[in-house]
């Protein structure tokens, strides 16, 4: 069942809830909430829809959308979503109205500002997942920049605005280099005779001989846009942003930072560098895997010494990001699914990380951990639920960090074995610094008079906590659900990166008629992963 | 004798716009101080009558006053971008007039009179005719530059602006000079295929000279450091014309000469190169460490400037010119709007005798004129070039154009500079959203006629970053009927 306008509405009813917010009077705090909240819980409904009409067998592009919007050059509006995209925006759906919740009270300096800014940032969100044309895609790439940097740079923390500039300065550095990519790869399309920006299209000229990319345009390409795709995840060594960004940032700017938008980067590798790029890719992924490996060694350690707990996550994340990566460029059936699941669950504990961090800010104004200790006798809900993300982020089995790192170590492995190897430091030095930061904030005695009367959550923060320690429990036991739907994209990302490269190498140049027809089958892609896969899930799901 | 009816209808524009300019010295005199709101408004239906004028040159398209001047959809265009340009200048104007006590009729006569040498630059064929248009719309910005005849800085910059100015027209001169003889001719049409001589030394000299002096007239860089002095001294509306309406007739001319004459695209492109360099560079690195947002502006447009020579000289690199030369018409449309609109937005904030113009005085604008900082916040993201934004397509249009002509490096410096620009764009702000204010400013009231310019700037850039469709298809057909 595909609905025609699904992807639209999706797009666009943040930017109509934020309108709407520019209506209502800005002391009228009580409704400026609520309808921000309606909006993004209407949204959360809405994009629910998408799972039912999502066909977990199909490779292809779902709910496609297709209009002519500029004839010169030829820009289409065409959006839709297969495996790869479909939870992100779920994702991202998600967060959004567990942000405004949890802004809910913290936030009383400007409120309507704030809310608008969050909803532009979900459609931003949202439009970069769902474009499947490159000057689309762009499009949202840099408009979600805005309302971020306000984020950050208004409702955000003493040095704000240092972060928030460095933050937009950062990624406008990477991103511009990718739009010259794009219209040289445009350029290329041209000179082939099919000029377009359609990501479909590009595809299948690649698959089927139309269009072949010198290599080294193609690695010129391949650096600009991973590039880009590396300072949003951040990779190692272009990370320096992340830290600030995030612990400048209020509650919900890092959910959501953390959350959904260091996934348009691993997103973005996935999406474009891989299929589109495949040689370069090759040649370059151990250059790549081995940032990755540094970064997720480099940013657990840089954790462990951390006296900020944000700081403590917002590392964290350099590390989690790491594992993203290398799963990515391992070029493994499995690592990949582990990858993508990784992406999600990432976005939930550390998503649930922040918002438990934001919780003790709202009580004591302050992130640093010699502040606390002992808080799990004032507030044992608090602690008890903020340790259960603590679990979930380190990776404990059953719950959802473990799916994603064990299928990336798993299908790294299959390859490259010295990488999982080095990668799988990672898992235990996370255990190290996310417990020993707990048990510095939560127990022991009290360190200090005035946290003995802090209030435990209250029932909105309980709601908020108690929902994400239902899904990341859920997508520890029931991982099945979201694999056995971003199966059939990850192998196809795998399948288009064969084939692009046997045509590169010169066979089947003949197939020039071939445009828009479905590709043949490629049987016997990772055959022997497809079993290492089986097994994997049957693990989960026990 | 008459002229044939045909050929004054190819000039209907300017026709309409000195009989205007006329009309109002006239009567300014005649009508008292207090009236002045009525030579306003003449001088804009003079200016609305002669955009509705340009529907006679699109009627009857081709060469008038035997090859003189040109109408074709290029003049088309830039009419409609300069002539637009002065209706909103003068519209944005009426309120500063009366506040800093100026007078309103000799003023927008000029504004009329500059804009009618602007259309006839945008339609000259021929050199003389073209250097006729370029003194009628100098002599007029130089006066402009100084209309606040007891204020230092004013009359500063116009001192500085007519020697320099002066110098350059003679530069422009002596290369139309230079270039008669060695083709025999001043009709540009006539220099091209023709002309076996295209590159002997003279004709080199001529339109190297020729070169010159159109960089000094659109702030290029290494001829650019009057620009943020004059910027910075003049009346903040006549800024915002000077920034817009006389760069893009000049851009046109430039480009008329690119087109037609052969030699110029062989020997301008590394001119071009390093000019578009050199004012890429030198813009944003100036504007960096700007504290007077008027001065800060004066710099980003060398450094438009720049971006715009990026388009010539993908023009001037292939024999397919179109891309290049659509790429310009269209950023000098999004350039044109929100210039237009950020320096209308200093002279109205900048209070009585523009004293609060610094970056510093933009703090907290948020709070006091929350309408006002996200206009001018607009205006300066489509300067930046981010998406949804008529600055964006300009710089996408560009960056399209370069890689078509394979200037990989120049659209290189291009990407770099546009983040160096990055950082000064958002200062303010930051300066607008992010701090608070250290002394109150009280604000003034926006007067009905900005906010009427403001609204149109605004919702055309809006418009145009979204649906580029008819203005780019436009400018991709003047670019056909050049030649």
């Amino acid at each position: 069942m595909q609905q025609a306008f699904l992807l639209t509405v999706l797009t666009f009813l943040p930017v109509a809830g934020a309108l709407a917010l520019l209506l209502l009077r800005s002391e009228d705090h009580a409704w400026i909430r609520r309808l921000a909240l309606v909006t993004a819980v209407a949204e959360f409904a809405i994009s629910l829809l998408l799972l039912r009409g999502f066909d977990s067998a199909a490779t292809g592009y779902q709910f496609e959308e297709f209009h002519a919007w500029i004839p010169q050059p030829p820009i289409h509006y065409h959006l839709g979503v297969d495996g790869l995209s479909l939870f992100l925006v779920l994702l991202t759906t998600l967060l959004t109205p567990l942000s405004i919740l949890a802004s809910w009270k913290s936030i009383d300096q400007r409120v309507k500002g704030f809310f608008i800014s969050l909803l532009v940032l979900e459609t931003g969100v949202i439009g970069v997942f769902v474009s499947l044309d490159l000057f689309l895609f762009f499009l949202f790439w840099e408009v979600m920049l805005i309302p971020m940097y306000f984020l950050i740079g208004i409702w955000g923390h003493e040095r704000r605005i240092y972060a928030a500039l460095k933050f937009v300065l950062y990624t406008m550095f990477g991103s511009i280099l990718m739009l010259v990519a794009i219209l040289w790869l445009y350029r290329v399309t041209a000179a082939a005779g099919y000029p377009t920006f359609d990501l479909a299209q590009i595809q299948t000229m690649l698959s089927n001989g139309t269009l072949a990319l010198p290599i080294r345009t193609e690695m010129l390409l391949f650096g600009a846009f991973f590039l880009a795709f590396a300072i949003k995840v951040p990779l190692f060594p272009l990370h320096t942003w992340l830290p600030d960004a995030h612990t400048e940032a209020p509650t919900a700017g890092s959910v959501m930072l953390a959350g959904v938008l260091l996934k348009m980067g691993t997103y973005g590798m996935l999406r474009f560098c891989l299929p589109l790029f495949p040689e370069a890719s090759r040649r370059f992924a151990p250059e790549i895997a081995v940032l990755a490996i540094v970064g997720i060694v480099y940013g657990a350690l840089v954790a462990m010494v951390q006296v900020d707990l944000k700081r403590l996550v917002a590392y964290s994340s350099v590390s989690h990001l790491g594992f993203v990566v290398l799963g990515i460029f391992a070029f493994h059936a499995v690592s990949i699914q582990g990858a993508v699941f990784q992406m999600l669950s990432h976005g939930i504990s550390t998503g649930a990380l922040f918002l438990g961090v934001g919780m003790l800010y709202d009580r004591r104004h302050t992130h640093l951990i010699k502040e606390f200790g002992g808080l799990a006798t004032p507030m044992p809900v608090l602690a008890a639920l903020y340790l259960f993300t603590c679990f979930a982020s380190a990776g404990l089995p059953l719950l959802n960090g473990f799916v994603g790192e064990f299928l990336i170590l798993a299908g790294t492995f299959a390859k490259h074995p010295a990488w999982a190897s080095w990668a799988a430091l990672g898992v235990i030095f996370s255990a190290v610094y996310l417990l020993w930061s707990y048990q510095r904030v939560f127990f022991g005695g009290l360190t200090q008079d005035k946290n003995s009367a802090l209030p435990d959550a209250d029932t909105r923060e309980r709601a908020i906590l108690f929902l994400m320690a239902a899904i990341i429990l859920w997508m520890g036991i029931g991982s099945p659900f979201f694999t056995s739907r971003t199966e059939a994209s990850t192998q196809n990302v795998l399948r288009l990166m064969q084939r692009t490269q046997a045509y590169n190498a010169g066979v089947g140049h003949d197939n020039v008629k071939d445009m828009g027809m479905n590709p043949p089958a490629t049987p016997g892609i990772g055959a022997n992963s497809a079993t290492l896969y089986s097994v994997a899930s049957s693990v989960k799901s026990k | 004798m008459l002229p044939p009816l045909q050929d004054l209808y190819r000039i209907a524009p300017e026709l309409v716009l000195c009989a205007f300019g006329m009309l109002v010295m006239f009567l300014s005199p005649i009508v008292p101080k207090a009236r002045h709101a009525v030579l306003l408004a003449i001088s804009l239906l003079g200016a609305g009558l002669a955009l509705a004028a340009t529907r006679f040159p699109a009627l009857y398209p081709g060469a008038a006053y035997s090859g003189l001047l040109r109408a074709d959809a290029f003049s088309l265009f830039v009419h409609w971008i300069v002539i637009g340009v002065a209706f909103l200048a003068i519209l944005g104007s009426a309120n500063y007039l009366k506040r800093e006590n100026l007078d309103a009729g000799e003023f927008c006569a000029l504004i009329l009179f500059a804009t009618a040498g602007m259309g006839v630059m945008a339609g000259a064929q021929e050199l003389l005719t073209a250097f006729i248009g370029l003194e009628m719309s100098s002599i007029a910005s130089y006066i402009l530059a100084s209309y606040k005849r007891d204020a230092p800085r004013s009359n500063e910059a116009a001192m500085k602006y007519f020697l320099l100015g002066s110098f350059a027209t003679a530069f422009f001169l002596y290369g139309i000079a230079l270039t008669y003889g060695a083709t025999g001719t001043t009709h540009l049409d006539l220099m091209g295929p023709a002309g076996a001589q295209t590159s002997g030394t003279l004709l080199k000299m001529g339109l190297g000279l020729i070169f010159v002096g159109l960089a000094f007239k659109v702030a290029a860089a290494p001829f650019q450091l009057w620009t943020p002095d004059v910027y910075e001294g003049a009346p903040a509306p006549v800024t915002a014309l000077l920034s817009t309406g006389p760069k893009a007739a000049t851009f046109a001319l430039a480009l008329r000469i690119l087109v037609n004459v052969e030699a110029a695209s062989a020997l301008w492109f590394w001119a071009l190169w390093v000019a578009a360099v050199l004012s890429m560079f030198a813009g944003n690195l100036g504007a960096l460490v700007q504290t007077s947002l008027k001065r800060m502006l004066a710099y980003s447009s060398i450094a438009h400037a720049g971006y715009i020579l990026v388009a010539l000289a993908a023009a001037a690199a292939t024999d397919h010119p179109e891309a290049g030369i659509a790429a310009a018409l269209f950023y000098l449309v999004s350039y044109a709007l929100v210039k237009l609109g950020a320096f209308l937005i200093v002279a109205q904030l900048g209070g009585t005798g523009e004293r609060h113009v610094d970056i510093e005085d933009f703090t907290g604008l948020a709070h006091r004129q929350p309408a006002m900082a996200a206009c001018l916040s607009l205006f300066l993201l489509s300067l930046l070039g981010l998406p949804v934004t008529a600055g964006f397509l300009g710089k996408f249009y560009i960056f399209n154009a370069a890689l078509e002509s394979n200037l990989i490096w120049l659209a290189l410096l291009l990407a770099l500079n546009s983040v160096i620009g990055a950082y000064y764009y958002l200062r303010v702000m930051v300066a607008m959203y992010m701090r608070e204010p250290k002394q109150e400013i009280a604000s003034e009231p926006v007067p009905w006629t900005l906010s009427v310019v403001l609204w149109i700037a605004a919702a055309g850039t809006v418009y145009v970053g979204l649906f580029p469709t008819r203005v780019i298809e436009f400018a991709a057909k003047a670019a056909l009927t050049m030649r």
